[in-house]
């Protein structure tokens, strides 16, 4: 997995620190510290996990073991409004791939990248149990349902002018 | 409750939530405060009332007027003509597809008429953020029943004698875990209640969670106090923040009226929960590696024995079960065993929730007795195969169950009898399709599914499934040999026998029961290269009717690869060789010119 380098400021180092802290440095809370990290940061970058690895006493491999283990770990800045498209069975039966390729194409981005604005990025995911929406598609926090792909374009507008 | 005349239930189900069930509150709130009726009148946010294809739903108590596809507008109206003059918004009530009347009550819609709630039973009818509305319901009433007269024994042995298994997939006796873990002699042990609620299209647990979390707090403590545990943690998804703030908020309610931490009751019985955050990982579902994820670790499997109930979660006996075996719980220690074991089929007691989804008219959560048959449920309360089409298949149990088809419709549904057609119960997910989907491509869904859930540890699994997504891949492009069926089945059946875990164990069922069932539709793709459903876009073959062609262009112009050539006003053609099939000549023909096969 690729990764941006950055430089970590003293203020959000100490964040981190902190974040273990609470969390009193075991490393059995590892998932909940990354959790919490990721809620801060918005992404986990590999120099956040070597503060981490420091806080909790074990090695930057672990860490990064379990941070490339879990879907829901990313080491890729989301773009401000992150797409999400459900490809539960649900909504795979009902059309996600078009309504998937729609967004592609529109955005001329992949999976798992952003638009080079940093204002989308897109990602699937394994059903949000909105069955009854299907196909469902997430932007941020807002649930778009029934979607097609000639909605594609009226989603993106909606954030297009914000 | 009782200083209020009428109460208003507003489903905040994920998927209501999702079509604006909290503004609907809220108008309601507004308008009723605009009447002055806001002291008689209370509005209640509901967990899923199960019917999400009709959501988002407003009931009415005590009249039991049930609305449907309610927008947050229509507030004024139910409180103008419903609340104030007594009559019914007729717009907003359901109505009957088949007999074309409208229908007012659940007990007339025939969504609802089969089902039998007992996992489900307060989900739609109390507010999940108020434990008084649970105690209403005879909330804690069981752990209550059980400390002040039954030992451990023989609280284990009412949950063996009721015959309830386990909901998450295997079906292991309830009972007999528990008493497992009891024999194990250890200072510590934790009762684990997993919410990891991975199978794509399954979200019974979320709604239980979400809808009344007090029944499984109450069930974990039972355990507790059966197994000889003090401590309980939930593992639970981080992709469920309502699930989880439900649940924060019910442990926090419960703790405060003593009925979790010291001394329960004044019994002398500790307990107290915690909850414990998924990442995003389908094989964390599996026990072994459920703990390993608890433990803040990669969440792969290990090797049983050593059982959960003999060293599980920090080296400690554990006692795993999962959210609906949970809520079933209080419900057969107030009722008996008896009850609950009247209910079902001989080996397979009690009800079983399913999240029917799909093709299917009624999308929703439904709960009907174990040995109800299939076409019970798709077409008595799933209402049919949404827009007139054919069924086809019904998937059950996901990535790890298989496709069952018209031959199984009266099959009753049980354990066994699911296992033995070639599929499994799973956690409960119902996936209709009808004839527009591609089998083959339905397996290669699945597939995909385990190649990327696969944790690696295991090779049959890690490349074993890669193999024969593979194998699907070329099958589904029409680049298959007629030998590849032999390899798809030895392959699946070498990764069936040889995987470390369930996950690997289970992810070929797809494979293996298209194969069985469909295997013309497979047939059909590599002698033929054609796919029957008309899914595959590689099969499909884009040409121009010569009689339809006015020779406009626009084809040719759209064509982003330039397969399409003709003088204007002229009949133009596709050049197969260079046509990647995006169907952008299909798309802008206004003739009908194009033709797909």
């Amino acid at each position: 997995m690729s990764s941006v380098k950055i430089e970590l400021r003293k203020d959000q180092v100490d964040k981190i620190r902190q974040i273990a802290k609470t969390f009193k440095n075991d490393p059995g809370e590892l998932i909940n510290v990354l959790h919490k990290c990721q809620g801060e940061f918005g992404y986990l970058p590999a120099e956040v996990q070597e503060v981490v690895a420091d806080e909790l006493k074990m090695s930057v491999a672990k860490v990064y073991g379990v941070v490339t283990f879990y879907s829901f770990f990313s080491m890729i800045p989301t773009g401000r409004y992150p797409i999400s498209i459900c490809t539960g069975t649900a909504c795979y039966v009902r059309g996600a791939e078009k309504v998937l390729a729609e967004f592609k194409k529109q955005l001329n981005i992949e999976v798992g990248t952003s638009s080079p604005d940093g204002k989308f990025s897109l990602s699937c995911l394994r059903c949000v149990g909105a069955c009854g929406l299907a196909p469902v598609v997430l932007v941020g926090d807002k649930t778009f349902g029934r979607v097609s792909p000639d909605g594609v374009k009226d989603i993106l507008k909606e954030f297009e002018e914000m | 409750m009782s200083k209020y005349k009428m109460h208003l239930l507003v489903c905040g189900g994920t998927g209501c939530r999702a079509s604006a069930s909290d503004a609907i509150v809220e108008n309601l709130k507004k308008e009723l405060n605009n009447q002055g009726l806001d002291e008689s009148v209370q509005v209640i946010m509901t967990g899923c009332f199960g019917f999400c294809e009709k959501g988002p739903i407003v009931k009415v108590v005590p009249d039991n007027t049930f609305y449907t596809e309610v927008k947050p507008s229509d507030a004024k109206d139910l409180v103008e003509e419903h609340i104030i003059k007594g009559r019914k918004v007729e717009r907003l009530l359901y109505k009957d597809p088949v007999k074309k009347v409208t229908v007012s009550d659940e007990e007339g819609m025939s969504f609802y008429k089969k089902q039998l709630r007992i996992a489900l039973r307060n989900c739609g009818f109390i507010n999940p953020e108020n434990i008084e509305e649970y105690i209403a319901r005879d909330g804690y009433m069981a752990i209550g029943q059980i400390l002040s007269e039954n030992t451990p024994e023989e609280v284990i042995e009412i949950i063996k004698a009721s015959g309830l298994r386990g909901r998450g997939g295997a079906g292991f006796p309830t009972g007999l875990k528990w008493q497992l873990t009891r024999q194990t002699k250890s200072d510590q042990k934790y009762v684990v209640c997993n919410a990891d609620e991975g199978d794509p299209g399954a979200f019974m647990d979320r709604s239980i969670l979400e809808g009344d979390p007090h029944s499984v707090l109450e069930a974990m403590a039972i355990c507790g106090y059966s197994i000889g545990a003090d401590t309980g943690l939930i593992y639970i998804r981080a992709e469920y923040p309502l699930a989880i703030s439900r649940l924060l908020t019910a442990i926090g309610q419960a703790r405060e009226f003593g009925l979790l931490g010291k001394n329960i009751l004044g019994s002398g019985f500790d307990f107290d929960i915690e909850l414990k955050y998924g990442a995003g990982a389908f094989v964390c579902g599996e026990e072994t590696a459920l703990i390993h994820s608890m433990e803040g670790k990669r969440g792969e499997p290990s090797l049983k024995p050593p059982f959960p109930s003999v060293e599980g979660y920090l080296k400690k006996p554990t006692n795993v079960n999962n959210v609906e075996t949970l809520a079933n719980i209080p419900a057969i220690i107030l009722k008996g065993h008896k009850w609950f074991s009247s209910i079902g089929t001989e080996k397979s007691k009690g009800t079983k929730v399913f999240a029917l989804a799909g093709k299917i008219n009624n999308v929703g959560l439904i709960e009907v007795p174990m040995g109800t048959t299939l076409r019970e449920v798709i077409y008595e309360i799933g209402g049919g195969i949404k827009d007139g089409k054919k069924f086809k298949a019904v998937q059950t149990g996901g990535p790890s169950g298989g496709c069952l088809t018209e031959a199984h419709l009266d099959v009753p549904i049980d354990y066994e009898n699911l296992l033995a057609a070639g599929s499994m119960m799973g956690s409960g997910g119902m996936i209709i399709m009808d004839e527009d989907n591609c089998m083959v491509s339905i397996a290669k869904y699945f597939l995909d599914f385990s190649v990327e859930e696969s944790c690696g540890k295991c090779s049959p699994c890690r490349i074993g499934n890669k193999r024969l997504y593979e194998l699907l891949d070329r099958i589904t492009q029409g680049k298959a040999e007629f030998d590849d069926l032999a390899r798809l089945k030895n392959l699946s059946e070498v990764i069936k026998d040889t995987s470390l875990c369930g996950l690997g164990q289970s992810s070929p069922n797809p494979v293996l029961s298209t194969l069985q069932y469909f295997r013309e539709e497979y047939e059909a793709h590599i002698i033929d290269h054609k796919c029957p459903a008309g899914e595959c876009k590689a099969l499909m073959v884009y040409s121009i009717l010569e009689e339809h062609c006015v020779g406009c262009t626009a084809c040719a112009r759209a064509c982003p690869v330039g397969a399409i050539s003709g003088e204007r006003k002229l009949v133009h053609s596709i050049d197969q060789s260079i046509c990647i099939k995006c169907g952008a000549c299909f798309d802008k023909c206004k003739f009908d010119a194009v033709l797909v096969q």
